[in-house]
């Protein structure tokens, strides 16, 4: 049976693959090493302004050092965080949630509760105070997102458990004899997947853009290595002087939270016809 | 008993409180990373350090330093700022204002564009704009508030100057403020030019705040709008003679309103806690600056002193949505 292909999907799909593959083949993809410094050619304007140089296509920041190969690199620790986190934050709050809504009683109510006092918290605060706790460097990162946004996932996992416990099929699978945590994960989980699969793209946007934020405030990767919030941190400093060295690395991480956006919303739509929408 | 649902929530707040308070306490002392060690000299001996170890009372355990806090914090003490070296209460008491200033400037500006841009896309439904309007408030909606603020000092901070995008107020303008509400103080006293600048300084701040949360209502609103104007009372009113933007203004809109409400006061304290950022980002001498300072710095009385102010915050806006739910909708008084 052939489909059309939901716009927002391709758009997205596509952007990801970009990002994805600039991620893993960084060393072929960029034409400079992201940390050589050259200072004849420092602040170089993009390639198609006045003084732009065909070498540096997106210009080169104050030490000379070229942007699109920074920019390149910069995309490994955005999309390992992207992966890393939302696979985490989405298995801890998948089990709570399907836990919850599947069993209900006290183990509902108790993690309904610490569901309501963790999103009471504000996540950029909670994120640098957990990073100032745990450390710097991408692995804390990473564990931040997966601290902070469990939530995203168990409050939705939660309702849609809910409603499909309701269903017949699983009346029917238990009078089959089969024991509640088979239903569970043998029939109920594959039914939720495809809305996890929603949220896992939703949640791949949110995590760049939290590391983005964190290395905005000098609290991811060490300095060398570059991160597009580092980037946009030098950006920032020098934006009267340089403005393309904030306006490139804010682009690319707008671009990728817009396709993490587009898949998500597309897929929602393509898997569930009946679009129920995200409590 | 109409209010008991408001008593609820103001005594599940203490629990809620004295918890947040036990994680920040535990979670900063079990950190790595010693504060003293990060304000003292690099020419410090082991004595020295144990000497100001023991004024900030981190030598004891750690129960024993929970104790004290919160003994202290009962009578309004909530210690000194390892590297400020004021009273955490007053160093928060000074920052707050503009936080709150900046927070509320953000909420009205979302709630009119988010209004405006419903009644827009309802009033010409059927037509091209009510598509131009649903692609943008999706577009809107995907960008978070930082990249927002990126954006704005990139294109409307440098790019074409028109805005001021760092500090409060311009380099030469002279202002002690007395109450901190920079705002509303130089209104009061007719001081216009503060008021200006200041107000021209936040433009972009709250601006980048108020639309994600502006592109949320005006989603909902628009969806609840639609339902409200399917129902009879509505078909009536036309029927009647009133113009359709008459009946959208005069009697669709009180009714939809409810849910767009709602969201607008569980939003606004994740807007709240996004100034953080954003006053990082525009150099604003507000609470969430000094936070990310503290805690860069292990200030651990002045961290603890500004997550309780938040939480106290997001306590007060969530029972404030409440009661308005609670008065703009009968059914739930039962």
């Amino acid at each position: 049976m052939r489909q059309r292909i939901d716009g927002r999907v391709a758009f997205g799909a596509a952007v990801l693959a970009l990002v994805l593959l600039c991620a893993v083949f960084a060393g072929v993809v960029a034409p400079h090493d992201p940390l050589e410094q050259d200072l004849m050619a420092a602040s170089l304007p993009p390639a198609w302004g006045a003084e732009g140089d065909r070498t540096h296509l997106f210009g080169t920041d104050s030490l000379g050092r070229d942007i699109l190969s920074r920019l390149v690199w910069g995309a490994r620790p955005a999309m390992i965080v992207a992966f890393a986190g939302a696979t985490l934050a989405g298995c801890i709050g998948t089990l709570l949630g399907l836990w919850a809504g599947f069993f209900g009683g006290w183990v509902d109510a108790s993690i309904s509760r610490l569901v309501d006092i963790w999103m009471s918290f504000p996540a950029v605060l909670l994120a640098i105070v957990l990073v100032a706790v745990i450390g710097t460097g991408l692995t804390s990162v990473v564990l931040a997102i997966a601290i902070i946004d469990w939530t995203r996932f168990c409050r939705v996992v939660r309702a849609e458990t809910q409603v499909q416990a309701g269903r017949d099929y699983v009346t029917s699978a238990r009078t089959l004899g089969q024991t509640r945590t088979h239903v569970l994960w043998r029939e109920v989980l594959p039914n939720v997947l495809p809305l996890l699969l929603t949220l896992f793209t939703l949640e791949m946007g949110i995590a760049v853009v939290v590391e983005a934020i964190l290395s905005f405030v000098g609290l991811s990767v060490s300095s060398d290595s570059p991160t597009w919030g580092g980037l946009v941190q030098e950006g920032r400093l020098y934006v009267n002087q340089t403005p393309w060295l904030l306006g490139l690395p804010v682009a690319a991480i707008a671009l990728t939270v817009l396709a993490c956006n587009a898949l998500g919303d597309g897929l929602r739509e393509s898997l569930d016809p009946l679009q129920r929408p995200l409590p | 008993m109409p209010w008991s649902l408001l008593g609820r929530r103001l005594l599940w707040a203490l629990p809620t409180l004295f918890g947040v308070l036990v994680v920040v306490f535990v979670l900063l002392r079990v950190a790595p990373g010693d504060p003293v060690a990060m304000m003292i000299g690099p020419g410090a001996t082991a004595d020295d350090i144990r000497a100001l170890r023991a004024v900030y009372g981190l030598d004891r355990s750690l129960s024993a330093q929970f104790g004290v806090y919160l003994g202290q914090a009962v009578h309004g003490d909530f210690g000194r700022s390892i590297t400020q070296k004021q009273d955490v209460s007053s160093l928060v008491a000074a920052r707050l204002p503009l936080t709150l200033e900046l927070s509320a400037l953000a909420l009205l500006i979302a709630c009119v564009l988010g209004v405006g841009t419903a009644m827009a896309a309802v009033g010409w439904r059927g037509a091209p704009a009510e598509r131009g309007v649903d692609a943008a408030t999706g577009f809107v909606t995907a960008i978070p508030d930082f990249l927002w603020g990126l954006a704005g000092i990139l294109f409307l901070g440098v790019l074409l100057p028109v805005l001021p995008v760092f500090g409060l107020l311009d380099s030469d303008i002279r202002f002690d403020s007395r109450s901190g509400f920079v705002l509303g103080e130089s209104l009061v006293r007719g001081r216009f030019d503060v008021f200006g600048s200041a107000l021209l300084h936040l433009a972009w701040p709250a601006l980048s705040l108020a639309l994600p949360l502006a592109a949320m209502i005006a989603r909902v609103l628009k969806a609840s709008l639609l339902e409200v104007l399917a129902e009879d009372y509505i078909l009536i009113a036309r029927v009647k003679g009133f113009g359709p933007w008459h009946v959208l203004w005069r009697e669709a809109l009180r009714n939809a309103l409810g849910p767009a409400l709602t969201l607008a006061g569980v939003q606004f304290t994740f807007l709240i806690g996004g100034t953080v950022l954003i006053e990082k980002l525009f150099g604003l001498p507000g609470l969430g600056n000094m936070a990310i300072d503290a805690v860069i710095n292990r200030d651990l009385p002045l961290i603890q002193g500004i997550v309780l102010t938040f939480a106290l915050l997001f306590i007060g806006v969530n029972i404030g949505v409440d009661a308005i739910n609670l008065r703009l909708n009968p059914r739930l008084r039962g």
